[in-house]
């Protein structure tokens, strides 16, 4: 598919729609995808990449249509299989910006060893993850993330295969970048997707998406005024981990385990609250366990960014030190190491 | 024994034309890296050469059984060899088992050369044979030529002031029949003590241990009465002038992506998952990084080919290599690269199935699902290589088709081809096809928008390499509109699109050359028409049948998707047509689809390739039924 209005490179500024195709969104009315797309054409401008140097590759599923819909290169694929193939261009094409529209279904069920894979080796990709918990596209079977007890067509009884925790696998399978952003919060969304691009190796964004169609209000504890202050926290480098209404609930660390402190109450200070550090995978570990536990609020922001070589240039080295004397010749190929002469 | 050259005594030496050797012992025994290094020096020294490395899928399967055997034969002739030998005229067998395996394979009246320390009780008895039987001693191998050697001990008297302990100078039995194979034949010695020099670059003593094993060897057969009575043999060299080198078929895969790559201006990226008996490719061309050669070790078989079909976008020259159940996991990708019709080999090593099947033994039996094996209409081409040199000219043309015809392909090899070797006079660039990608040029603002499915007359579409202005699109799995390739459902549309692409492999037809009769008459009672790794042993019973009279030609297919434009003129011109493949019966069946004619089928499914002998009985009895 191609759209005209994609070839005005040559402006010196680009905005939103010079990386928009010309493909109508054909997602559900309400569907937090189309805030995905509109927060990725937001940032895509000012990565100062200009739209033919990116490639959009997905897999199958609702979040999976996210290529047709930019004014970029893109590959809508196989299911489970965005991540190979975003893999396979990236080691071939290093200078192209690689981004990665995945469910929860494709990213983790039948890609969930891609996933694994992916992120140990740490190419430079941006994988936005769209977490709705449940299969949309295939109209609403329960997906690895959905909580236990959900009742769907396939689990006319309740969920009974215990959820993955998106945040721990990722930290557990060597991923040097986790960060979670949701749908109805464009401003923060926008900025992880930001953080993202400019992380150099595999970023993974998880987004919570809600489904109005089969698993509505999934995340709306974190969302609707009343409840949102109490249930999430924002993390920020540097910064205490605090949270509530005014500010006046805390996080502190008793050993490994994470206790919500009221900071209005005296003999809490400030000072004692655990310290958000993106580069502690220890901490970074026990933030991915707050999802386990309803006592605790769900953490939003940078969990994880390590800086570690990336695949492709880890590749892109061997190379250079096996050609350290020039790229071997045609001729020298058909000859081989171990000629031998017939006279 | 000393370092000093001996005058070899005079022991007759008769002129013979061409021998089939087997190396048997326990696979712990070192009868591969005998056998490659018998191999190389043949090679070298002008033969022409045929070699088959039989072993068995455990790595250490328990010493001294049947399962443990491993075997290497190889053919070496004045005249052109294509099979490694239906029978072999000497046997090498270090232990019981390996006798006891390949007795049968043995000529009557061959050689055998027994290990005798592999025939002590404990030996016997773990290759099956009943208590107090040895058939060194019981006369059971009266119909052969039988040397007992005690290789054991003589290589621990050669050694014993080596320095090496008890377990190296073992190790060093296989050096000590080489010498005594290199002095039965009047093969030269220095060649083997280069290399293990070089091999042993790092531990002088071992070097020099095995040098002197050789040599223990070779002096063993000048001193001994034993070899007496029989001589040596001379195979004279008369391989022409020139450079050669020698390659098994899977490092000529690996050679012929690596050129393609260079011919195309295209870089080479291979996603491969490890699979017996393909692996050889992905670690042959991961030591060619100077070429700059990428390679990729995915975590699976669908990640090996997915992540070449991301490369394949990217603009490489992108591959991937597996073997049966590898290419059963890579079909839905496969279906994707058909509707992406983006350019992509598949290098499928055949080995017998199904399932785990037989991992190290070669068959032919994917050619169906290398057809047919995809949902919906996914028609791709399909080549087959017939030698292990000819998988260099079966992958670079597999490479040629898929970036001019902008499709997946699959380079059928098999377990024979792939481990097999034979000389292969160096190639010159200047020789190889040229390979022309045809990527889209940059668009600018005020041209036609860019049409990523408008196909040329031929019906390819052009490639798109990302980072090109003005040609941003998106494509993927769902059906493409005619030329916008837009999603479409269309329904005359996907009925178009479906013949669009079939028609596109159909036209490869015009590019491919005609079919050609390999040997025999151009008109005649009976083709043998062969493909894949069968070639040698179709060829090789031809010739003898046209040397006894009979009316018969061989044919044999590289193209087998599309077919060669002129194959059904070609089958007119014969009474009865031969189809002898190693399945149950697959070419046959796309044979009597393709031109409604009834061919002779004959079939072999032992894990085993052909040999000439089966071939040949076959030819004859059809043509007198004729």
């Amino acid at each position: 598919m191609t759209d005209n209005d994609t070839t005005m490179t040559a402006l010196p500024v680009l905005s939103a729609k010079d990386f928009a195709s010309n493909q109508e969104a054909k997602w559900c009315p309400g569907c937090g995808d189309h805030a995905v797309l509109q927060q990725l054409k937001n940032v895509l401008p000012e990565l100062g990449v200009a739209p033919e140097n990116i490639a959009c590759i997905s897999g199958i599923g609702c979040s999976s249509r996210l290529p047709y819909y930019l004014g970029t290169y893109g590959v809508h694929g196989i299911h489970g299989r965005a991540l190979p193939m975003a893999t396979g261009l990236k080691i071939a094409r290093p200078d192209l910006s690689v981004w990665v529209g995945t469910g929860d279904g494709d990213a983790l069920s039948i890609g969930g060893n891609h996933f694994i894979h992916t992120l140990r080796r740490n190419p430079d990709l941006n994988i936005i993850l769209f977490n709705n918990e449940i299969y949309g596209l295939t109209k609403g079977q329960y997906s690895p993330t959905s909580k236990l007890g959900l009742r769907t067509v396939t689990s006319p009884s309740g969920v009974i295969d215990h959820p993955f925790n998106t945040a721990a696998l990722t930290i557990g399978s060597g991923g040097t970048f986790f960060a979670r952003a949701f749908d109805r919060d464009g401003k923060f969304l926008r900025a992880m997707l930001k953080r993202a691009a400019l992380h150099k190796g595999t970023s993974l964004v998880e987004v919570y998406q809600n489904c109005p169609i089969f698993n509505n209000a999934a995340f709306e504890s974190f969302a609707t005024p009343e409840s949102k202050a109490n249930n999430t926290i924002y993390l920020e480098q540097g910064m205490p981990l605090v949270f509530g209404n005014d500010k006046n609930r805390g996080i502190v660390l008793d050993g490994f385990k994470p206790i919500v402190v009221d900071l209005d109450k005296e003999g809490v200070s400030t000072s004692d609250l655990w310290i958000h550090d993106e580069a502690d995978i220890n901490k970074a570990g026990i933030l991915a366990r707050f999802a386990d536990d309803d006592s605790l609020p769900r953490p939003f922001g940078v969990f994880y960014a390590e800086d570690r070589i990336t695949y492709e240039d880890a590749l892109t080295d061997q190379i250079n030190e096996a050609q350290v004397n020039g790229c071997a010749t045609l001729e020298q190929l058909l000859k081989g190491d171990n000629s031998y002469e017939i006279k | 024994m000393t370092d000093t050259k001996k005058p070899t005594k005079q022991v007759s030496v008769t002129p013979k034309t061409s021998v089939s050797v087997l190396f048997a012992g326990d696979s712990g025994d070192g009868m591969q890296l005998t056998g490659t290094q018998f191999a190389n020096t043949v090679a070298v020294h002008g033969t022409e050469l045929n070699t088959f490395p039989n072993f068995p899928s455990e790595i250490r399967a328990p010493a001294g059984t049947i399962a443990g055997v491993s075997g290497f034969q190889l053919q070496f002739s004045s005249k052109p060899v294509y099979t490694p030998g239906a029978r072999f005229d000497v046997m090498v067998a270090m232990n019981s088992a390996a006798l006891k395996a390949n007795l049968k394979d043995l000529h009557r009246g061959g050689i055998i050369i027994a290990g005798t320390e592999g025939f002590d009780a404990k030996n016997l008895k773990l290759a099956g044979y009943p208590d107090g039987a040895n058939p060194l001693e019981d006369g059971s191998l009266d119909n052969y030529i039988l040397f007992p050697v005690p290789v054991l001990q003589l290589t621990r008297e050669a050694l014993k002031e080596s320095g090496l302990t008890s377990r190296e100078i073992d190790r060093c039995k296989n050096m000590f029949v080489l010498g005594l194979l290199y002095w039965l034949y009047s093969l030269p010695l220095e060649g083997t003590f280069e290399t293990l020099r070089a091999k042993f670059q790092k531990n002088g003593q071992m070097a020099e241990a095995n040098i002197r094993a050789v040599k223990a060897g070779y002096y063993f057969g000048d001193e001994t009465e034993l070899f007496a009575n029989l001589g040596r043999f001379d195979i004279a060299p008369q391989k022409q002038h020139g450079t050669y080198r020698r390659v098994t078929g899977n490092e000529a895969c690996a050679i012929a992506l690596t050129a393609a790559s260079k011919k195309a201006g295209l870089e080479l990226f291979l996603g491969s998952y490890p699979i017996t008996p393909a692996t050889e490719i992905l670690s042959t061309l991961a030591k060619k990084k100077k070429y700059g050669v990428k390679t990729f070790q995915a975590e699976d078989e669908i990640a090996g080919i997915v992540s070449s079909i991301g490369a394949a976008y990217g603009g490489a020259l992108a591959a991937t290599n597996t073997s049966g159940p590898g290419l059963a996991l890579k079909t839905e990708a496969l279906g994707l690269a058909v509707i992406l019709e983006l350019p992509l080999v598949v290098i499928n090593v055949q080995r017998g199935g199904p399932s785990t099947g037989l991992p190290t033994k070669p068959e032919q039996s994917d050619l169906l699902m290398a057809m047919y094996g995809r949902h919906g209409e996914a028609p791709l081409p399909v080549l087959a290589a017939s030698s292990p040199v000819d998988c260099f000219y079966a992958t670079y043309e597999a490479a040629r088709i898929a970036v001019e015809h902008m499709t997946p392909v699959i380079c059928l090899t098999d377990g024979y081809l792939a481990l097999s070797s034979e000389p292969w006079k160096v190639e010159s660039p200047d020789n190889l096809s040229e390979i022309k990608p045809r990527f889209q040029p940059e668009r600018k603002p005020e041209d036609a928008p860019y049409l990523p499915y408008k196909r040329d007359d031929r019906q390819v579409r052009s490639w798109a390499k990302p980072g090109t202005r003005g040609l941003e699109h998106r494509i993927g799995g769902l059906e493409k509109q005619h030329e916008t390739g837009n999603v479409s459902h269309d329904p005359e549309n996907h009925e178009l699109m479906t013949k669009l692409r079939a028609e596109k492999i159909a036209k490869i037809a015009e590019s491919i050359p005609l079919q050609h009769i390999d040997n025999g008459p151009l008109k005649g009672d009976l083709l043998v028409l062969g493909w894949g790794s069968s070639y040698g042993a179709i060829k090789t019973a031809v010739e003898i049948a046209l040397e006894q009279g009979y009316s018969v030609a061989h044919a044999h297919l590289r193209y087998i998707s599309p077919f060669p434009k002129n194959l059904r003129e070609l089958f007119g011109n014969y009474k009865q047509i031969l189809v002898p493949e190693l399945n149950n019966g697959q070419l046959i069946h796309i044979i009597r689809d393709t031109f409604l004619i009834a061919p002779e089928g004959f079939t072999k499914v032992q894990g085993v390739p052909f040999n000439e002998t089966e071939i040949l009985n076959k030819i004859t009895d059809l043509i007198k039924e004729l």
